[in-house]
């Protein structure tokens, strides 16, 4: 008998449109089945329970990242773009650019950026509510969740005004790449190198501003704490991975304080509630859903063994409503403790910039709860399929200034 | 604090041991980078520092090699003579002052027991595929630990003894642009380095034990959260963050190994001691704050803003 056998079997498609846009039953079905279970439609293996899914993440020495954490092999098939030094790494190679990145995206470091990001946030809120103190209609997406980390991080990285427009769909593609070669990712292929030629442009010593981010990388590689060979390609991981997800994050929190209000008033009367919110979001709507591993060895999980060579799909957002774990997982519950979810991953290579996405949305969110009384839903929110991320394409929202 | 036990003690050279390190349950263990240390908290109190020398594929122990120092400060006599196999170490840490930065061309120079963090870097240097050679010198052949571990073809050895001091000056040449060198030994070793190796070229790390700064403490010692004006006693059984939030603050922690920076604090009043991989040195001197989930307290009593 292989292991193939003894693995409980799926046969649905977890990237399919239907299940990427409502995965939740897909996701509980997952966790029920069993602690890993076989996807026949793409011949890996998944693990969905909160349990499995933190350890494997932490087991960096059995689930390697080297081999791509898409459903590409990066050891059969060659990746779409230079594998990133962080993401798509293992020790040794992955020491120095987190270590660097980590460095420059610690919570101390980011203290220059606070005050700064801080008044953005009151100037776009000011901006959006006018002066007439009448409720104000807003795509929620577009006028707060992307247009404030697009208004602060691309700054706070160095790079030129001109071309960020190229910032959203890029990241979009690439979250879109790490699944199957399936439409969603037809559908981006055509645009995606002249989004990826203007990222990669933007990553050079020469084109990035003297203070920031970017400038605080290169400095690292002048040290040389990293290659100039290096430099380039953790700039790189800073646009990729710095955009879309805190702008989906957002979108999450957005969601929830429109369809949870009493959390709203929570958030806004409750200074420590604030601690917690943004990560209660990021626990709810995993805006990541999902990440691939590679079976270094044969790895036995419960009655199964996943066979050395297999890709794993590792069900973020799965573990974070694993009941299980979690009391009333569905729930958007600012009392809640969320210490622990894996919304950022977790183990080495958990989210370096999850400092940066806290601290961008304690700013906007501080800026509203000071402002806005109410957030309440002014239409039905639309989503949009991607392969790696959960997210909103719209979120009607009605402001009710304070 | 958490707790390690010792799992085998080995004579690996003259003078030198190699204690290999486990969890109680033997569970992982915090990860690592070559170049780290661990602080080792030892029953008489003492708190040294030794850099890992171990297998960082291997995620359930730590090794580290002691040298007896007979004009020490105890330490290591502690280590060689009293401490055995079951016995129980605390731990903080690891952290890393020595990392390896990345290059095609690796010279190690290694001085006695100051082997030990090049080891790691060694294993690194050779699944990166890059160039390396050590040179290795000591006092006799029988004093150098670790020998059997190193691929003769890249390591010269020098004993003392047999064949004087390290002939620095020619076996280093004049490193260029893709190489770097790392070396850890005694200072007057450094020195000699220092005199042939452009700074911008050198690594160096010097392997004396130093004591940590902070009092380390394992009696109880009192915590205000300054948010709701509760004051708790903290004893060795639970961590400051666990202690709080029982006591109703709100907290937020992720890694709970004082490695990803969430569960940062500031710190009121009372004088922290800084188990975790985060913050520098002048962070941690500045002590105003600390991240709870590994940290603890050096004073009788910490004020948190919680």
């Amino acid at each position: 008998m292989t292991a193939a056998d003894l693995a409980p079997v799926s046969h649905v498609d977890p990237f399919a449109v239907e299940v990427l846009t409502d995965p939740l039953p897909f996701q509980a079905a997952l966790r029920d089945a069993g602690a890993v279970v076989h996807l026949a439609a793409h011949d890996l293996y998944a693990m969905g329970r909160y349990a499995e899914v933190r350890a494997a993440l932490t087991d960096w020495q059995r689930f390697c990242s080297s081999a791509g954490v898409g459903l590409s092999n990066f050891r059969t098939e060659p990746p779409w773009r230079p594998p990133s030094l962080l993401l798509e790494a293992d020790p040794p190679h992955h020491d120095a650019p987190r270590r660097v990145l980590a460095a420059i995206l610690g919570p101390r470091a980011l203290r220059r950026w606070r005050d700064r990001w801080f008044a953005a946030a009151v100037e776009h809120v000011d901006a959006l509510l006018g002066t007439g103190g009448r409720p104000v209609e807003v795509d929620g997406m577009a006028a707060l969740a992307e247009a404030f980390p697009l208004r602060v991080f691309p700054d706070a990285v160095g790079i030129a005004r001109e071309g960020r427009e190229h910032l959203l769909p890029y990241g979009e593609y690439l979250f879109n790449a790490f699944g199957p070669h399936n439409e969603l990712v037809a559908a981006g292929a055509v645009a995606a190198g002249g989004h990826a030629a203007w990222v990669n442009a933007q990553c050079a010593r020469e084109t990035l501003a003297d203070e920031g981010f970017g400038a605080d990388i290169w400095a690292a590689a002048d040290r040389g704490d990293l290659t100039v060979d290096q430099a380039p390609l953790v700039v790189r991981s800073l646009l990729s991975a710095g955009v879309d997800t805190t702008v989906h994050g957002l979108g999450w929190v957005l969601h929830g304080m429109a369809t949870h209000p009493d959390q709203w008033d929570r958030y806004r009367r409750d200074p420590a509630r604030r601690r917690v919110c943004f990560d209660e979001a990021v626990r709810w709507g995993s805006p990541v859903q999902t990440f691939f591993r590679t079976a270094e060895v044969d790895v036995p999980i419960g009655d199964t063994v996943v066979p050395e060579g297999s890709k794993i799909l590792m069900y973020l957002g799965s573990a974070n409503h694993d009941p299980r774990h979690w009391d009333g997982p569905q729930r958007f519950d600012l009392d809640r403790d969320p210490s622990g979810h894996v919304g950022f991953g977790f183990g080495l290579h958990q989210c370096v910039g999850q400092h940066v996405a806290r601290l961008e949305a304690d700013a906007l969110l501080a800026a509203l709860a000071d402002r806005v009384e109410r957030i309440e839903p002014a239409g039905d929110p639309v989503r949009r399929a991607n392969n790696t991320m959960r997210e909103w394409a719209s979120l009607p929202l009605r402001l009710h200034p304070s | 604090m958490s707790s390690l036990v010792v799992t085998a003690k080995d004579v690996v050279a003259d003078g030198v041991v190699a204690l290999t390190l486990a969890r109680p349950d033997g569970g992982r263990l915090p990860d690592w980078t070559p170049g780290a240390h661990v602080d080792l908290t030892f029953d008489s109190g003492a708190t040294r520092q030794y850099s890992l020398c171990g297998d960082r594929w291997d995620p359930a122990s730590y090794r580290v090699a002691v040298l007896r120092e007979p004009d020490g400060r105890g330490g290591s006599r502690h280590v060689h003579d009293v401490l055995q196999v079951g016995d129980r170490v605390g731990l903080g840490g690891p952290r890393n002052h020595f990392p390896l930065v990345p290059a095609p061309r690796y010279r190690f120079v290694a001085g006695g027991i100051g082997v030990t963090p090049l080891l790691p870097m060694i294993a690194a240097a050779r699944v990166l595929g890059a160039d390396w050679t050590l040179l290795y010198g000591g006092r006799r052949r029988a004093s150098m630990a670790f020998l059997d571990e190193l691929p003769p073809e890249h390591t010269t050895v020098v004993p003392q003894d047999e064949q004087g001091l390290l002939p620095l000056a020619s076996w280093l040449g004049s490193p260029d642009a893709d190489t770097v060198v790392y070396a850890c030994g005694p200072e007057p070793l450094l020195a000699a380095v220092a005199a042939v190796v452009p700074a911008d070229r050198l690594r160096v790390e010097r392997f004396t034990t130093t004591e940590v700064a902070a009092p380390v403490r394992e009696d109880p010692f009192t915590v205000e959260l300054a948010r709701t004006g509760v004051t708790l006693t903290v004893d060795a059984s639970l961590s400051v963050l666990e202690a709080a939030r029982r006591a109703g603050a709100t907290t937020l922690s992720s890694c709970e190994r004082g490695t990803c920076g969430t569960c940062e604090t500031t710190v009121l009043a009372g004088v922290p001691d800084h188990r975790d991989q985060v913050l520098a040195d002048h962070e941690r001197a500045a002590g105003d704050c600390m991240l709870p989930c590994v940290s603890r307290a050096a004073s009788d009593h910490l004020v948190l803003d919680l």
